[in-house]
């Protein structure tokens, strides 16, 4: 069975991807949608949802259009949480696959540092960055970056090591290929697929990450994102429960399709392991 | 190996990763935007000339960067945070008195997240691929993807607001002067709500590894030699699956201690816990820094004296771990 086989008939799995593409979808065209500004105010405050039709989900503490809010949040949280897994991917992949090519006093370096970075509250760091370099998103992005890399690098590093052993290696070297074309052109191609799956899932977790820090009231002012929105409505929640319940949705809904997609694309790439599992 | 050897090789190397954060501290410190006198000083302080003055002659601040460094590293080394402006106290007697509450938590919550995750994982795994199974996994799924902050703040709604069941917030019933068991279950009823949504999303993940390390064990050899000895499954399930399985599922927990105490800053700050992490929240508004830094650093060491005490605990259970280290 091909990989798209196998992949389109895990139902999980495109849940996820029409979930994923209804999300996109909401926060590309959320201008066209919604002709309020997520910032104005358009009607009384704690106006409950469902009692008007151009209000859905109604209003929060100062008027705003919950709906609209909750649109342009979607934009925040997807942008976050691809940029930081990218940001991640570019310090994770060369540290680790540098660590597993070359392997001695590189990789006891490279394993050393990453080490230390496990060790560290990974949450509590990001606060850390967040709070002292100022909220705006690229601080938030880079605060998430920071703290997601190292299993990036350990994974990579354990893929390269396994990797390099292989014949075809040796035949690159016999070949007279240099050290770095043959990490670059040869190994690395063959580690992409459990670094795609543990992309997909990075992105679930940098959109939690990226929301709790908003929550805690460390999101970018200039943007509208969901964990603002829930962390606003916290001390209203006896009042105004919509407030905090619909962007709570919309993050589970998030997270929970890219999740599906990741195990979907992991039992895909690696259909014995899911026979394994007695899924298949 | 003997464990003192691994105590105290555990501890250096525990020194040198407190003194690295020191020293990161430091650096972040210096980098936040602005003067570092009145970054010290915090918001309650800014606007205070002499006081600013006084500040950069006590720390230092005129004085070479190594200096610096030294001053604040062998500050750190003798437990002193600094001091914070806004609630004018040192910060390490603030975290001292803070984290009691803090343990407690995250205490409890690792202990029933860790039980319940195996005891859920398990049965899953022996109704694989029944409408059990799928319902569990589906619900692992769901926490899997639920915001902590989240799932507190509707447990509050639903238990404390609607149902009236328990208490919403704090650590025990202000002016109630409960003395003796009264306070105990006073305090007991107030952790219920924090510890089980801060150990929810932990659940999920330890039901998920042991669900799929029980699945990968059952196909071993000795399972195979017990089923054909003709023991009853589940004797093999308990006897011989589980206590395979739950060597990487434990092992994976003990690294988890940092996202918990990472977890316990939002978990504190919905039910208003007074634990440091709910110090953090309030320190973040007050921009008092050196109260954030000596929040992180002691969680830091906290993650690290977990470390060791799970590896100490494993290689008293499983002696292959130290023949293979």
């Amino acid at each position: 069975m091909s990989f798209w086989t196998r992949f389109r008939t895990n139902i999980g799995a495109m849940v996820g991807v029409v979930l994923l593409i209804a999300v996109i979808a909401i926060a590309v065209f959320a201008p066209l949608i919604f002709a309020n500004d997520p910032w104005q105010m358009v009607q009384r405050p704690f106006l409950p949802p469902f009692s008007r039709e151009d209000l859905l989900l109604g209003t929060d503490t100062l008027g705003r259009d919950v709906a609209a809010q909750l649109a342009y949040g979607a934009r925040v949280s997807l942008l976050v949480g691809l940029v930081s897994t990218l940001v991640a991917l570019l310090i994770g992949v060369p540290l680790g696959a540098l660590a597993g090519f070359y392997g001695g006093l590189v990789d006891e370096g490279a394993m050393r540092f990453t080490e230390f970075f496990q060790t560290i509250p990974n949450f509590a760091l990001a606060i850390v960055l967040v709070a002292i370099f100022e909220p705006t998103l690229s601080s938030i992005t880079l605060a998430i970056a920071i703290v997601s890399w190292p299993p990036v690098a350990r994974l990579v590093r354990a893929e390269v090591m396994s990797v390099r052993k292989r014949e075809f290696v040796d035949a690159a070297m016999l070949a007279g290929l240099t050290k770095r074309r043959i990490l670059v052109r040869q190994v690395l191609p063959n580690t992409l697929s459990p670094i795609i799956v543990m992309a997909s899932l990075m992105v679930a977790t940098a959109i939690l990450l990226e929301s709790s820090l908003s929550f805690l009231g460390l999101g970018d002012p200039n943007a509208m994102s969901w964990g603002y929105m829930i962390g606003a409505a916290r001390t209203v929640i006896r009042s105004a429960w919509w407030l905090s319940f619909f962007p709570g949705v919309a993050i589970i809904i998030t997270v929970l399709a890219l999740n599906l997609i990741g195990e979907g694309l992991n039992d895909a790439l690696n259909p014995h392991l899911s026979r394994r599992k007695g899924r298949a | 190996m003997s464990v003192l050897a691994i105590i105290v090789s555990r501890l250096a190397k525990a020194a040198l990763t407190l003194l690295a954060i020191a020293v990161l501290n430091f650096c972040l410190l210096h980098a936040a935007p602005g003067d570092p006198a009145v970054v010290l000083a915090g918001e309650a302080g800014a606007a205070d000339e002499q006081m600013i003055a006084q500040l950069r002659e006590r720390f230092g601040l005129d004085q070479p960067f190594g200096v610096q460094l030294w001053k604040y590293v062998s500050g750190v080394a003798m437990l002193d945070l600094g001091y914070s402006f806004r609630q004018g106290a040192p910060v390490i007697d603030l975290i001292a008195d803070r984290l009691p509450a803090t343990l407690l938590l995250t205490g409890v919550a690792f202990v029933i997240s860790l039980v319940c995750g195996i005891a859920l994982g398990v049965a899953a795994a022996a109704r694989v691929g029944k409408p059990q199974d799928s319902l569990l996994t589906t619900f692992a799924l769901l926490f899997y993807a639920t915001p902590l902050y989240w799932a507190a703040l509707m447990a509050v709604l639903v238990f404390s607001v609607w149902l009236g069941w328990l208490p919403g917030f704090g650590y025990e019933t202000v002016g109630a002067g409960y003395t003796g068991w009264a306070r105990v279950i006073d305090i007991a009823k107030h952790l219920v709500l924090p510890a089980l949504t801060l150990g929810l999303f932990f659940m999920a993940v330890y039901m998920r590894m042991t669900r799929a390390s029980m699945l990968e064990v059952s196909n071993a050899d000795f399972v195979k030699t017990g089923r054909a000895k003709g023991l009853s499954d589940k004797v093999i399930r308990r006897r011989h699956i589980l206590r395979n399985a739950i060597l990487p599922v434990v092992t994976l927990a003990g690294l988890q201690a940092g996202q918990l105490i990472g977890g316990a800053v939002l978990t504190e700050t919905v039910f208003a816990w007074p634990g440091i992490g709910r110090l953090m929240f309030e320190s973040l508004a007050a921009r008092d820094y050196n109260t954030i830094l000596g929040v992180f650093l002691v969680s830091a060491a906290m993650v690290i004296l977990f470390n060791i005490v799970t590896d100490i605990v494993y290689r008293l259970v499983d002696p292959r771990i130290g023949a293979r280290a």
